[in-house]
């Protein structure tokens, strides 16, 4: 690895991890040259993106179209209250270089679809999908397939949250879920919720397989779907196999080309509440 | 009949088919579910044809939607 030497104060800030066997020098060096997309600067993004910049993977991109809203302090925490109505990568670059100035953030002010997303993903080593709609994380799923970069998926809901790590040739979202669920089924956004804390034990869990992805240590969470469920304070890893019959990655294939699935709008007509 | 749903023993009643089986355990909005029967992720048209037998593995696999939360579903059973 081509890598700068660590200097005095990049050892002295990465010293509690430069002294875990795993990591050393060189792992930390990995990290400083490696490079993470936050899809989506929310919930799961948050803590994702802060955690990554604190570790020191030198390039963070961040991928939002969204402007910071009220509703949204409750758990995104890497947005302020003087935040409101900035957008969230602005929010989220300037969080990320007061906590870690050795950090090159990349902002994306899109909202990702067919036509950018390939590119997008294909700039960075692993993808933390943080994205709060389903055709997003279709989406997502589909362009890292496509573009062969390794991602995490999570989603959270109430008091509940699951997370999977999908690299080229493991067990990808649409082997579990085919297609987004249909239109009924999404309920007015006001009828769901989420406790915050739900985002920042899940978007933290993505960071952790993003480290440990990134400097090839310990077992993924791959082929394998780890739920968790806080009222019960129970965590279970649901084992999962390659589909034969995904439309994407089976045998038959049916999606051979990004595309964009339907945006399902809830009852209140908000895109992405 | 004894089987384990979602990591947990459970008693359910004999020759339901995967349809039967999330009627009987009350799940709302199975078309929220993905169905692992043994390992195997089950498509749709399995929920009719698949018949659930003594010791079998299942895992109801809920869509859960992300960071925001708020436009994730509305989950209906428990």
């Amino acid at each position: 690895m081509d890598s700068m030497p660590l200097t005095e104060q990049q050892i002295e800030r990465y010293s509690r991890q430069i002294i875990l066997q795993q990591v050393g020098g060189e792992g930390q060096q990995r990290l400083l040259s490696s490079r993470v997309l936050i899809a989506g600067a929310g919930g799961l993004g948050s803590p994702a993106a802060m955690y990554l910049a604190a570790a020191g993977v030198g390039t963070i991109g961040i991928a939002d179209g969204d402007k910071v809203d009220r509703t949204n302090l409750q758990r995104q925490v890497i947005h302020f209250t003087r935040d409101v109505s900035r957008p969230k990568v602005d929010s989220a670059k300037e969080k990320i270089q007061a906590i870690n100035p050795g950090v090159n953030v990349i902002t994306h002010n899109v909202r990702l679809n067919a036509a950018n997303a390939g590119d997008i993903v294909s700039d960075y080593d692993f993808v933390i999908d943080g994205t709060d709609n389903f055709a997003a994380k279709f989406l997502i799923n589909d362009a890292c397939y496509f573009q062969k970069v390794p991602f995490s998926h999570a989603g959270i809901l109430r008091f509940e949250g699951q997370l999977m790590t999908v690299l080229p040739g493991t067990t990808c979202y649409r082997c579990v879920f085919r297609t987004p669920p249909p239109a009924g089924a999404v309920p007015s956004c006001s009828q769901a919720g989420v406790l915050g804390t739900l985002a920042a034990v899940i978007g933290s869990l993505q960071a952790t397989e993003a480290i440990k992805y990134l400097l090839g240590i310990g077992e993924l969470l791959t082929d394998t779907l780890l739920t968790y469920d806080a009222l019960a304070v129970n965590f279970r890893k649901v084992r999962l196999k390659r589909n034969p019959h995904c439309i994407l990655c089976g045998r038959q294939p049916q999606i051979t080309i990004l595309a964009d699935e339907p945006q399902k709008e809830c009852n209140s007509g908000c895109k992405t509440c | 009949m004894k089987v384990t749903i979602n990591g947990k023993p459970d008693d359910i009643g004999e020759g339901l088919n995967v349809d039967g089986l999330l009627a009987e355990q009350e799940v709302k909005m199975p078309e929220m579910v993905s169905v692992e029967l043994n390992g195997d992720i089950l498509r749709r048209s399995q929920f009719h044809s698949a018949v659930i037998k003594e010791g079998d593995q299942i895992e109801f696999i809920y869509f859960m939607g992300g960071g925001s939360g708020l436009n994730a579903i509305n989950r209906a059973t428990d």
